[in-house]
């Protein structure tokens, strides 16, 4: 396909850029209301009046100076790739600090659109923006959008069509800083003549005045002599100013921003504080908050346990009360293979994740997750973390691999590492199965609560020790809070089918796939050497039934198969008659520790490496193994 | 001839000499680790520069000037030594050996920094006594008072954020911390001289959260508490 423009959105974060992209290209970006959840590039393609457009959609971004691992992502798109456009997407309810980041991009002369977002949230807030005035203070088109309802957003292509027609437009400053400044930046752009980086000249000046990295090594690795010219000037700005230089432009930034602000927009302040407001005293609060939050997770987990308990044993009855008694070999490996398989997947996926991915959407879009990391923050210091990464932890309640790659929210390398281990033991969806299908169905929801509970002084203790192995300490939380809103039932539903789907996909044919071929195994009898081959653990010191040591071997590929096949591979629905209310919280203890699942390792592989992933891995092996005979062990004293 | 060197050796005879103030140089030359030959060179030197009366066969003593440097290398050893001890917490078997390399390098006005921040210790960690020093005061109170003041007139200007109750405001005076936090902060708003306020903080010294520019930010309480602010009404 004939790509004649690609757009990118760059701008803050949750500022409305995965919503404008997947208004544009139908995609399914995960949005929500929380910063950093766009952690990787999106591309997707619109066909807009007969022209095929490249939509990119960047992780959010405050500063063109950057700060954690997404956001290098985006700035090294900006800058390398030479997008054809920007457009900036701006939140109209926090100008100035949105306007810092336009200013920058100015700077860079990209080609701009500005697409002024939630201008129906600054409307009710009483705020009144000139548009066209700020369209002539930035030079750069400005279009009002209400992403979430579509509103504003084709506009914004069809200027960013005008924008690329007229080539080599003439950029005024817009920035002038103050003559101290501005003088020393044209000294620097006099050195830097004939000294080609890829970048404008004066662009360039300026970073290596604010000392940037990336900028700074890439001019001294043929000049260093440049270098140390910028680094005098920039001593003699600090001087003059008693802070250092990269503080000095960023104020004279927020000036300019502030100014632009006090002339296009006018605001009323509201006489009584906002419903948003009035829920964060509440939800923020530091008794209150706390009560909540346990409230809404513990309530989360027995409506799943219930529901989906409920909605398995319907099925189950619904499903026994046509089992037809079959004979034959291929009869019985389509119905006993192929359909149960079908049914107990179906049971599973409606009873616990479909709902599951609608609770975590209402969750996301509301802008609950921010709050929990602002609750949490202390209690994650204890174990070396911040706040923030809550966040990929909760999202590891869904699915480990989004988890793992959202782990890059997290400011250093360090943070990533204990966070991704962390979160790989969060119990996932699958085990929730597990946990809630097997345990909570057949021994008692308080069991499948102290499953939980051990996991989570698991997470605890690794953490712990984790922090103590690895030098360094967090840097600490520094994150935006936003509003609470209502969240969209549009949004949500879909939210969920795009992460619904995937499972739809591949786990499905794979678990009826995996069904039958346990029956067949089970029938030649193959079944019966793989088990007893892992027996000295699973029957040894797990104190399992033999089977059970397939189950953990096809685990590794979807950890919810476990559950299903283990109706296929006992040979009967009625899981009560072979596994011991013991073995069946064993099982799943194990299950919910033991290596993560194919996908998760491959995530951990991508955003750790090969050392670390194997190391994972292996420990939790073997943290599963031990905890499992010990559990065993304990539990046949009381039970 | 280093400074450092004559101090060494102000400090060697100080110890050394008995009570009737004279100490052998082949004493001497054994503390230090010196032959006897240059230790004799060295003493004819500090003989000029009137630190020292020094005989050959006699031995070596101290002048008034010599004594005077000698009481000042003791109190900045030992005020060194109560630092390293009280406020950096070093292991005690290696304070004295640090004492030693820093006490060179001390300026008198560190010195006297220094004593006023530890507020006026009498005795070193292994008990023996600080020298006083030649400052126009009557005691050390006095100097302590003034101390005192001035670091109370500062704390009222500028407050860490984290001092400032819920709602109260302030302008930013300055931050400390590394360069990539400071420049996170900068980049989302908290330049100097911006106005910030404070809407709540978690229990248990957990993070603020503050409104800037507009927007709020949630901030950890180790960084918050190096944000300094000039309070404001």
């Amino acid at each position: 396909m004939n790509i004649d423009l690609a757009v990118v959105l760059a701008g803050n974060a949750n500022v409305g850029k995965s919503s404008i992209f997947n208004q544009l290209t139908g995609l399914g970006q995960i949005v929500g209301n929380w910063p950093g959840k766009t952690v990787e590039i999106a591309e997707g393609v619109l066909l807009h009046h007969g022209k095929h457009i490249k939509i990119i959609d960047l992780p959010g971004i405050y500063s063109l100076s950057t700060y954690s691992q997404e956001e290098i992502v985006s700035r090294e798109y900006i800058a390398l790739e030479h997008p054809d456009v920007v457009v900036n997407v701006v939140d109209a309810t926090a100008l100035e600090r949105n306007l810092f980041f336009t200013l920058q991009l100015l700077e860079m002369r990209t080609p701009l659109v500005i697409a002024l977002n939630l201008v129906d949230v600054a409307k009710k807030k009483g705020m009144i923006i000139d548009e066209e005035r700020l369209q002539e203070l930035l030079g750069a088109p400005v279009v009002p959008t209400i992403a979430t309802k579509g509103v504003g957003v084709h506009e914004i292509i069809d200027e960013a069509i005008k924008q690329t027609a007229k080539q080599s437009s003439v950029y005024k400053n817009v920035i002038r800083y103050g003559s101290e400044i501005e003088q020393r930046i044209e000294k620097l752009e006099r050195v830097l003549v004939g000294i080609d980086i890829g970048y404008p000249l004066r662009w360039t000046a300026i970073k290596l005045l604010e000392g940037d990295s990336e900028i700074v090594n890439k001019v001294g690795e043929k000049h260093p002599d440049v270098v140390v010219t910028a680094n005098i000037l920039a001593g003699e700005i600090s001087e003059i100013h008693k802070e250092p230089c990269s503080n000095v432009i960023a104020s004279e930034r927020y000036a300019v921003a502030a100014r632009i602000v006090k002339e296009i927009q006018t605001s009323k302040e509201p006489a009584k504080a906002s419903m948003s407001e009035r829920l964060d005293s509440l939800s923020m609060h530091s008794v209150w908050g706390y009560a909540l939050m346990f409230t809404i997770m513990l309530s989360i987990l027995m409506f799943m346990s219930l529901f989906g308990g409920w909605l398995s044993e319907t099925l189950r009855n619904l499903f026994e009360s046509v089992n037809p008694h079959i004979t034959g070999l291929w009869p019985d490996l389509a119905w006993n293979g192929g359909v149960v398989g079908f049914y107990a997947t179906l049971s599973v996926a409606l009873g616990f994740i479909l709902p599951f991915y609608l609770i975590l959407g209402v969750l996301e879009d509301s802008g609950y997750l921010p709050k929990i990391a602002y609750l949490m923050d202390r209690p994650c210091h204890t174990i070396g973390l911040h706040g923030k990464a809550c966040i990929p932890l909760l999202l590891g309640f869904g699915c480990n691999v989004p988890a793992c790659v959202g782990c890059r929210i997290m400011e250093t390398k360090r943070d990533r590492l204990i966070t991704v281990f962390l979160s790989t033991l969060v119990p996932c969806s699958a085990r929730t199965v597990v946990i809630l299908g097997l345990v909570g169905a057949y021994v008692g929801v308080q069991w499948a609560i102290a499953l939980y509970v051990v996991d989570f002084m698991l997470i605890f203790v690794i953490g712990k020790i984790l922090n103590r192995i690895l030098p360094g300490v967090s840097v600490g939380i520094i994150m935006e809070m936003p509003p609470y809103r209502l969240p969209s039932g549009k949004v949500v539903v879909k939210q969920a089918w795009n992460r619904f789907k995937p499972f739809l996909l591949t786990a499905l044919p794979l678990i009826i796939i995996g069904s039958i071929i346990v029956e067949a195994m089970r029938i030649t009898n193959v079944l019966f050497f793989v088990s007893s081959a892992l027996s000295p653990v699973t029957v040894v010191w797990l104190g399992l039934p033999a089977f059970t040591g397939f189950l953990f071997i096809f685990g590794v590929i979807r950890k919810e198969a476990a559950l299903v096949l283990l109706a296929t591979t006992a040979g009967t629905l009625n899981i009560r008659s072979v596994m011991s209310p013991v073995q069946m919280i064993v099982f799943a203890l194990v299950i919910m520790i033991y290596v993560p699942c194919v996908a998760t390792i491959a995530a951990l592989i991508r955003e750790t490496g090969w050392k670390n992933a194997t190391l994972i891995a292996f420990s939790e092996i073997g943290l599963a193994v031990l905890l499992g005979g010990i559990a065993f062990r304990l539990l046949s004293v009381f039970m | 001839m280093s400074k450092e060197h004559i101090e060494e050796y102000i400090e060697a005879i100080y110890d050394i000499a008995g009570r009737d103030g004279v100490a052998k140089t082949t004493e001497i030359a054994e503390h230090l680790h010196n032959a006897p030959a240059s230790v004799t060179e060295v003493f004819q030197r500090m003989k000029q520069k009137g630190l020292v009366r020094y005989e050959s066969h006699k031995g070596v003593s101290l002048t008034a000037k010599g004594f005077k440097t000698a009481m000042r290398m003791k109190r900045k050893h030992r005020l060194l030594e109560v630092f390293l001890d009280k406020m950096l917490h070093l292991p005690h078997e290696k304070i004295h050996d640090q004492a030693c390399k820093m006490e060179h390098t001390l300026s008198d006005e560190t010195e006297t920094a220094l004593c006023k921040t530890l507020k006026g210790p009498a005795e070193c960690p292994h008990g023996s006594p600080i020298p006083p020093c030649d400052l126009d005061v009557t005691n050390c109170q006095e100097c302590l008072a003034e101390q005192t003041l001035e670091l109370e007139k500062r704390e009222k200007d500028i407050v860490s954020i984290t001092s400032l109750k819920p709602g109260e405001k302030g302008k930013i005076a300055f931050i400390q911390g590394g360069k990539g936090v400071i420049q996170r902060l900068c980049d989302l708003g908290l330049t100097n001289r911006t106005s910030i306020s404070i809407i709540r903080s978690a229990p248990m010294n957990g993070p603020i959260e503050i409104c800037v520019r507009g927007c709020k930010l949630v901030i950890g309480r180790d960084i918050a508490n190096k944000i300094f602010v000039h309070a404001e009404g």
